[in-house]
């Protein structure tokens, strides 16, 4: 180990705990103040001005509430948050389901699980930007991979369906590379969830004579369901910001069929430069998720004081 | 596990230390910013010859079309001092000289003898100068380029199917001359088998992130007689851009969209028509002269096998503008060595350099020369296509016009969304409302 | 978390276990299909690569390494052959294609960018985190709840919406496309999970320890140093590699603040293309090799997965 050097240690070393504590702590929260907190209050201020970060030389004016007076009616900002609320829930669902039952199956304890569990796990320790990337690789209609498997196993030609360029399918394409890398992520934390059960309930309900149906509905279930819940709350805010994955696989298309709030956030302040009006939409984002996972957070705790 | 924290510690002091020493370029090196295509790697090798005489080292940052209007705005914007040179799209102009990004280059011109006279007229206009036609210069002319067509000459003048053809539409197959024979032609070929495969229509643009179909759409547009205003100044839109004629053309893009593409071309754009064409999938593809080149070139499709032919007229001819002039970055370090590398790339026998590894030299020197026309199969298209060129906006405000037309385009032509009608309506919308907050409606 | 504990009584019945073990291995097996393709491709040449219908078995070719690598230029073959004999692999492969390696690439800048990025945010967010975690777990901090909960809900901001406010303030202070700049961010981060990683593991270091290094007269600084720091170890090897993997893997914030040279890997790898066409061999190769590090971290980490990412929510 190092050595503290000698002239500073003496000065430093008869702090008072309090000081120690003030010392060790004022670090990070002057880089927070600095990165996060103060950027957060001129994105505040600029949002109700009609500031454009590109034209340096033009005056900027105040226009009040106007933004947030445009954004909130406008229809194409309305339809990009229902495309972020649809994303959100499919994903969360089928996520939830399918590494719910990954964890339960892994739960037999099988031989060789913990090998597998560590296999399944791979995926959500990429990165999405550039995996994701490589699904539009896979997604290509003729040359791509997942339309020959899918023709394989169903006999559709596989270049009858495009899953990035169809309006029913795009949502879809993207739903199930989030599916693929962040299931692992939620069966993870299930699994831990049906650890956490102790054993002497279920032999219990085996005195009792418990079918293992009921078992599962009124053991098993309400007992990981804290694990579950928050599983749900780390997707669902990490989905709620989706971005990378989005913006590579079809960058918001066909049309705006995948133009998820991110993505439009995007576009109005690092495209169209709309600097005060896009940190208006920021603010209300930012409102929104904090305040859902307030909610949510309130009715996670409800549940595990059950 | 055991991860030594005194080496980790050391490995990251030392990472902290590598990142904290001076990136910035040297008095004697130049970056040069452009689009990642073809004609950038030409110039690389180019460049040598400059680096040979000067000593300067070049370095390159490409950026692929999609992500290079983004990339290289944002950087422009953030003052960063990535590029001390920059080949940048003709509709930046007017953002990159009223926002101060550019050097003015006329005192330099003036200086060093360079004449716009020696660029042919279009590309001057076109790559140089805001506001638009006025000798003010903030670019010296690069690249030439237009939107046309490649085909597979080898297909078309295939008996069977040439007399398949004339039975069929009672003319011969020959390269479209107007966007009516196009669809006819396209649809032709849609689905056919030729060599044992599937083959189909035309590859055209549908790119949704940047300007893809935005481009593919005007060079419908624009023969069809589209007009921006109805006074040329005056943002007057209505009437204009939604006139029957840009209605009728916009429906023409979408029917050879839906009956004559390949399958999964709902956002392609130059790379994607290229895999298309390049693979045999294609008898047609509308892409960029600054391909051709490289296209001729080709060892599976090039040559023998191909045709070239401008941009189709439907009621005028007219071509979409592409192309790129080369700018001094104001924001540079090495301002003279910038400046040094244009006075390099403007004299004749660098153009002519130039136009044989595969750029498109703007310089009469190049193109007034009498062999020019035949001097590729595309030449003579090439000086067609500039005496009919349009470009999109230049605004300063170019991106947000552009946004606004992408989404719109894109709304109907791919995602089946409305008429075209409505679609251009939604799209005068869009652009008053631009053209309201820059306080010029 | 330990992924071999065994509840003692019920166990499961044999068959129930074969089923389980059957669909659990399926779907292993078809979640790595995609990053199988990925190296796959990473060894085919680009004809191979968008052949129809896919090919998966093919004659293996380092071309798409070499593309990852070089720029090239397609010219003549008399142009080619003037050049005289080629002098690498890669050349040799280039040529035959009638091409002419042009320069470097700027895949090895994007990926030391990368290097350099990461590790400094990750030592940065790691010391700070050690810091602020002993300070929030030993002493009487006032509103400590409130600003625990603070440093946390600077992650739930959507990356994008950050980044408005950050370039601006990057701009004024010449950070824009730093290295520094990305540091910084990065940092900022990653110290909210360290902080609430840490806390977790310092808690479970008894308190006596320290309490009785004070008593043989150790200033409490030096009982952290000499006591605390070395019980900790396991918990700051975890958490520095939860950072390093989000500093690797980040895209939002580069893509927007970066250009070219600061930028990192994820938002260069995706804009690699090759002559005309999209190169899908040098993009698998840039990726395989950028996900190599990622694996290997799994791999040791994947006993401290589950804390990691809860937030330290979900321990044992």
């Amino acid at each position: 180990m190092l050595k503290t050097p000698r002239r500073l240690a003496k000065k430093v070393e008869g702090l008072s705990d309090r000081a120690v504590a003030w010392l060790f702590i004022a670090p990070t929260m002057a880089l927070l103040l600095a990165i996060n907190i103060f950027p957060l209050f001129w994105a505040i201020g600029l949002s109700f001005t009609n500031y454009r970060a590109n034209r340096p030389n033009e005056a900027i004016a105040n226009v009040g509430l106007r933004n947030y007076e445009r954004i909130l009616t406008d229809p194409d900002i309305w339809i990009a948050m229902q495309t972020t609320a649809n994303f959100v829930f499919w994903t969360i669902a089928l996520q939830t389901v399918i590494g719910f039952g990954l964890a339960f199956l892994i739960d037999r304890k099988f031989r060789g699980h913990a090998f597998w569990t560590t296999i399944i796990l791979v995926p959500m320790m990429l990165s999405p930007a550039v995996v994701g990337n490589f699904w539009r690789f896979l997604y290509q209609p003729q040359i791509g991979l997942f339309n020959y498997i899918v023709s394989f196993f169903t006999g559709i030609p596989p270049s009858s369906f495009e899953m990035l360029g169809s309006v029913q399918l795009a949502p879809w394409a993207i739903i199930i590379v989030d599916t693929w890398m962040w299931t692992p992520y939620v069966m993870l934390i299930c699994l831990a969830g049906l650890r956490s059960i102790p054993d002497y309930i279920y032999e219990a309900a085996e005195v009792d004579r418990a079918s293992p149906w009921r078992q599962f509905w009124s053991i098993t279930l309400p007992m990981a369901l804290p694990f579950i819940m928050l599983a749900v709350l780390f997707r669902g805010i990490e989905n709620f910001k989706m971005f990378d994955m989005v913006n590579l696989l079809t960058g918001g298309g066909p049309g705006s069929t995948t133009e998820v709030a991110s993505i439009t956030l995007k576009r109005e302040a690092f495209e169209k430069w709309r600097t005060g009006y896009s940190s208006a939409f920021a603010i209300i984002l930012f409102v929104a998720v904090f305040g859902l996972a307030n909610i949510y957070v309130k009715a996670l705790n409800r549940v595990k004081q059950r | 596990m055991h991860v030594g924290l005194k080496t980790a510690a050391a490995t990251a002091s030392f990472m902290m230390l590598a990142a904290a020493m001076p990136a910035g370029a040297q008095a004697d090196e130049l970056t040069l910013c452009w689009a990642a295509w073809d004609p950038a790697n030409a110039l690389v090798e180019l460049s040598k010859d400059f680096t040979a005489q000067t000593g300067t080292t070049m370095s390159f940052e490409f950026v692929p079309w999609p992500n290079f209007a983004d990339r290289i705005l944002n950087e422009l914007n953030s003052g960063g001092k990535l590029c001390d040179l920059l080949i940048g799209d003709s509709q930046w102009l007017g953002g990159s000289a009223e926002n101060g990004y550019y050097v003015k280059l006329n005192d330099f011109f003036d200086k060093e003898g360079i004449s716009m006279d020696d660029f042919a007229p279009a590309t001057v206009y076109a790559y140089s100068t805001w506001p638009k036609g006025t000798p003010n210069y903030w670019a010296l002319p690069a690249m030439g380029d237009a939107n046309a067509w490649v085909y597979r000459k080898d297909w078309f003048e295939n008996p069977e199917v040439a007399a398949e053809f004339k039975a069929k539409a009672g003319r011969d197959l020959t390269p479209p001359k107007t966007w009516d024979e196009l669809q006819e032609v396209a649809a032709f070929f849609q689905g056919r088998e030729i060599d044992g495969k599937t083959v189909y229509g035309a590859a055209i643009f549908t790119e949704r992130g940047s300007e893809g179909i935005t481009m593919g759409i005007t060079s419908a547009l624009y023969p069809y007689g589209f007009k921006y205003e109805m006074t040329p100044g005056k943002y007057d839109m209505e009437g204009a851009v939604n006139s029957p004629e840009a209605v009728a053309a916009l429906e023409k893009y979408k029917a050879v969209y839906k009956c004559c593409t390949p399958p999964g071309y709902s956002d392609s754009y130059m790379d994607q028509g290229l895999d298309a064409f390049k693979s045999g999938q294609v008898a047609m593809m509308m892409n960029w002269f600054a391909f051709w080149p490289g296209m001729y070139k080709d060892e599976n499709v090039g040559g023998d096998k191909i045709g070239f032919f401008v941009n189709p007229g439907q009621n005028v001819e007219g071509s979409t503008l592409g192309g790129q002039g080369i700018s001094v970055v104001a924001n540079t370090d090495n301002m003279e060595g910038a400046l040094n590398y244009i006075k390099w790339f403007a004299q004749a026998d660098v153009q002519k350099k130039w136009y044989s590894l595969g750029g498109s030299s703007c310089h009469v020197a190049v193109l007034n020369d009498p062999s020019y026309p035949t001097s590729s199969p595309f030449a003579a298209d090439f000086l067609a296509a500039m005496n009919n060129v349009k470009d999109f906006w230049q605004e300063p405000s170019y991106a947000s016009l552009l946004q606004a037309m992408q989404k719109r385009m894109h709304d109907y032509v791919v995602a089946d969304q409305g008429t075209a009608k409505e679609a251009l309506d939604l799209l005068i919308e869009d652009w008053t409302e631009v053209f309201e907050d820059d306080g010029k409606l | 978390m330990s992924l071999t504990t065994a509840h003692s009584v019920i166990e499961p019945t044999r068959t129930s276990k074969r089923i389980a073990g059957a669909i659990v291995v399926a779907y292993a097996l078809i979640s790595m299909v995609p990053l199988f393709w990925i190296f796959a491709t990473s060894f085919k040449t680009p004809p191979d690569s968008i052949s129809y219908p896919p090919k998966v078995i093919f004659q293996p070719s380092l071309e798409g390494y070499c593309n990852l690598f070089t720029t090239r230029t397609r010219q003549t073959r008399e142009y080619v052959d003037a050049l005289g004999p080629a002098t690498t692999l890669c050349d040799e492969i280039t040529r035959r294609r009638n091409m002419v390696i042009a320069g470097p690439s700027n895949y090895w800048p994007r990926f030391i960018n990368s290097l350099v990025i990461a590790f400094g945010s990750t030592f940065l967010a790691v010391s700070l985190g050690t810091l602020a975690a002993y300070g929030f777990s030993r002493f009487k901090v006032p509103l400590a709840d409130d600003l625990l909960f603070f440093i946390l809900s600077t992650r739930m901001m959507p990356p994008i919406a950050v980044a408005i406010p950050i370039y601006l303030m990057y701009r004024e202070l010449g950070l824009s496309d730093s290295a520094l700049g990305m540091i910084l961010l990065y940092t900022a981060v990653n110290v909210s999970l360290a902080v609430w990683l840490l806390k977790g593991f310092i808690d479970e270091i008894p308190r006596e320890y320290e309490e009785a290094a004070m008593i043989d007269g150790y200033t409490r600084l030096r009982a952290f140093w000499k006591v605390v720091l070395p019980q900790a170890t396991t918990g700051i090897a975890a958490t520095a590699i939860f950072c390093l993997i989000f500093a690797w893997n980040e895209y939002a914030f580069a893509v927007i603040l970066t250009s070219g040279s600061a930028q990192t890997s994820p938002p260069f790898i995706p804009t690699i293309i090759g002559e005309g066409g999209l190169d899908w061999p040098a993009v698998a190769s840039g990726t395989t090799i950028f996900l190599v590090p990622i694996l290997v971290f799994t791999i040791l980490l994947r006993k401290q997965l589950l804390r990691g990412i809860t937030f330290g929510a979900v321990r044992k």
